[in-house]
């Protein structure tokens, strides 16, 4: 039951619950009451809106950061990773295997705005030895969606 | 235009009584349609680039007559893999442009004129139109809403006379998305064993059942050598405009119709072969993702058609509701061009399936659950006023 809620949820998470219940055949007090321990349980974690901030007048500037950091004893990354996520700034903070070790979303005004938090903010941190900062251009699909697409229909309007 | 032109085997033919709906709403604009028979996924990305690969390589030539060995090869192992039947890959598959040719195939090379067809409706359209060309007679089997639009044994048995050959079986149906189980079929198998008839069973929609896991007649005791599978990739894996189907049967059989087939055809196209390669190879994960959507969407329409006051049995298989209009008083025809003509909303009525679709109207949910909610919501209107 929470496997299809959840895999409904995450594409659409502004589907009202009766019309959950109507899709999943299911009862909707059932769903609510799921809904909610899910939420206490931390397996849903936020409800967000994908939004194209390309086409606002808003200025959105992305970057993504390669840090190289010294665990520490006892705490390994998590310690690191923490100060690192605490920062209003950072969107995302994900733990990686390969030539670097944590990857950091950064969400800015501009470019000069992210560039500065790299240089005062995370490079300073002890534990840092090094960081890479790309900024991204363009987003062509995030979290599943292609955001530019525009869908028509091509099919004949009736057929057998 | 010389005299006598047409032959009168086709002149008898009737036209589709699909088109009429089809040229009214061409006209219209901003028509929401619930009248398709096919999915309204893309095909999946990964075998449309194999199909685009295989040009790049310049796979640009035909094939052998039934198909790429690898194909064929592929065909069979899923076909074990899924239903438990094992054909030889090269002897008892063939490989054909869609479902429909597969059909067509099998009947020219097994009628003899005057024999007799047996065609359970409502069902798709061309069982009937390609056995008139084939020359043989059709015998409409009126199915019943209540038996679930199933066939009976006792049903079968009404219709079966001394000329019977072929008995068409589509399930899951289209248009009532009904389906036939295990003890279902072995009720039906026995009769037809007994009767020594062939049958014809359209199984394109296999893959698409809801709850229930398909089960082909072939897999019965004693019917896969009287049984010819057609099969096809165009509803599982959204691949309809590739033309892709196949056929499997006893090899005399498949003979016969690739003798037909390589005169006709020659072969289907390349590319579409290579790209279903692919899908069958690496398509599980595509089918489960659209049975669950198309699932999602079944569940709404079942429930709103149910609260707005139509009688209408839970289809477990196709993407076809198949609801009961009787209350409104109205012909099929009637509802179905009043819809369009009030609300611009296209279903297709039950007739165009057969005499025994009166009463009836078919709305696909190959569509997006927000045409779908739209379309409800006008066929909500609809219906307010007239029962």
């Amino acid at each position: 039951m929470r496997k299809e809620i959840l895999e409904v949820l995450e594409k659409n998470a502004k589907i009202e619950t009766t019309d959950l219940a109507t899709i999943l055949n299911m009862d909707k007090e059932n769903i609510d009451s799921e809904i909610s321990k899910m939420e206490k349980e931390k397996i849903i974690c936020g409800y967000h809106t994908l939004i194209n901030w390309e086409k606002t007048n808003k200025d959105v500037v992305t970057a993504l950061i390669e840090v190289r950091v010294t665990p520490q004893r006892g705490q390994g990354f998590d310690k690191i990773a923490e100060r690192i996520y605490k920062f209003d700034e950072v969107k995302a903070v994900y733990l990686m295997s390969g030539g670097f070790d944590l990857t950091v979303i950064i969400e800015g005004k501009t470019m000069k705005e992210v560039a500065l938090f790299v240089g005062q903010k995370l490079a300073p941190l002890e534990s840092v030895l090094s960081t890479a900062t790309h900024f991204v251009l363009k987003k062509y699909k995030d979290h599943g969606m292609i955001l530019e697409e525009t869908k028509k229909d091509e099919r004949m309007i009736v057929s057998p | 235009m010389m005299k006598n032109l047409i032959s009168k085997r086709v002149q008898a033919i009737p036209p589709s009584g699909i088109r009429k709906f089809f040229d009214i709403a061409s006209q219209m604009e901003d028509v929401i349609s619930l009248g398709v028979g096919e999915p309204d996924f893309d095909t999946p990305w990964h075998i449309r680039e194999e199909g685009i690969y295989s040009l790049e390589k310049g796979k640009t030539f035909y094939t052998s007559n039934a198909g790429l060995p690898e194909l064929r090869e592929e065909i069979s192992k899923t076909t074990y893999r899924k239903y438990g039947l094992s054909y030889d890959p090269l002897s008892q598959v063939i490989v054909t442009v869609g479902g429909s040719e597969g059909i067509d195939l099998a009947l020219r090379a097994i009628l003899e004129p005057g024999d007799e067809v047996l065609i359970p409706e409502p069902c798709f359209v061309s069982y009937k139109p390609c056995t008139v060309l084939a020359g043989g007679t059709p015998v409409t089997i009126p199915l019943k809403e209540e038996n679930n639009f199933k066939l009976t044994k006792e049903q079968l048995e009404e219709y079966i006379t001394e000329k019977t050959k072929i008995l068409f079986l589509a399930f899951p149906s289209n248009p009532t998305g009904a389906i036939m189980e295990k003890e279902e079929l072995e009720a039906i198998a026995k009769v037809i064993i007994e009767k020594d008839i062939f049958v014809i069973s359209d199984e394109i929609y296999a893959e698409l059942t809801y709850g229930k896991k398909h089960t082909s007649i072939a897999s019965i005791d004693g019917m896969k050598e009287r049984t010819l599978i057609i099969n096809g990739f165009s509803k599982a894996y959204a691949m309809t405009g590739w033309r892709l189907g196949y056929a499997m049967g006893p090899s005399e059989l498949i003979k016969a119709m690739t003798i037909i087939h390589q005169y006709a055809i020659m072969c289907t196209p390349t590319a579409s072969q290579y790209a279903a390669i692919e899908a069958i190879k690496n398509g599980d994960e595509d089918i489960e993702k659209m049975r669950t959507a198309y699932n999602q969407r079944r569940n709404l329409l079942v429930s709103r058609f149910r609260n707005m006051g139509l009688e209408c049995f839970e289809p477990e298989g196709a993407f076809y509701l198949f609801p009961s209009i009787q209350k409104t008083n109205m012909t099929a025809d009637e509802f179905c061009t009043e819809l369009l003509k009030e609300q611009k909303v296209a279903v297709i009525p039950g007739t165009a399936f057969g005499d025994s679709g009166e009463g009836f109207i078919r709305c696909s949910y190959a569509y997006s659950m927000n045409d779908l909610k739209k379309a409800l919501d006008k066929i909500e209107i609809f219906i307010k006023n007239r029962i």
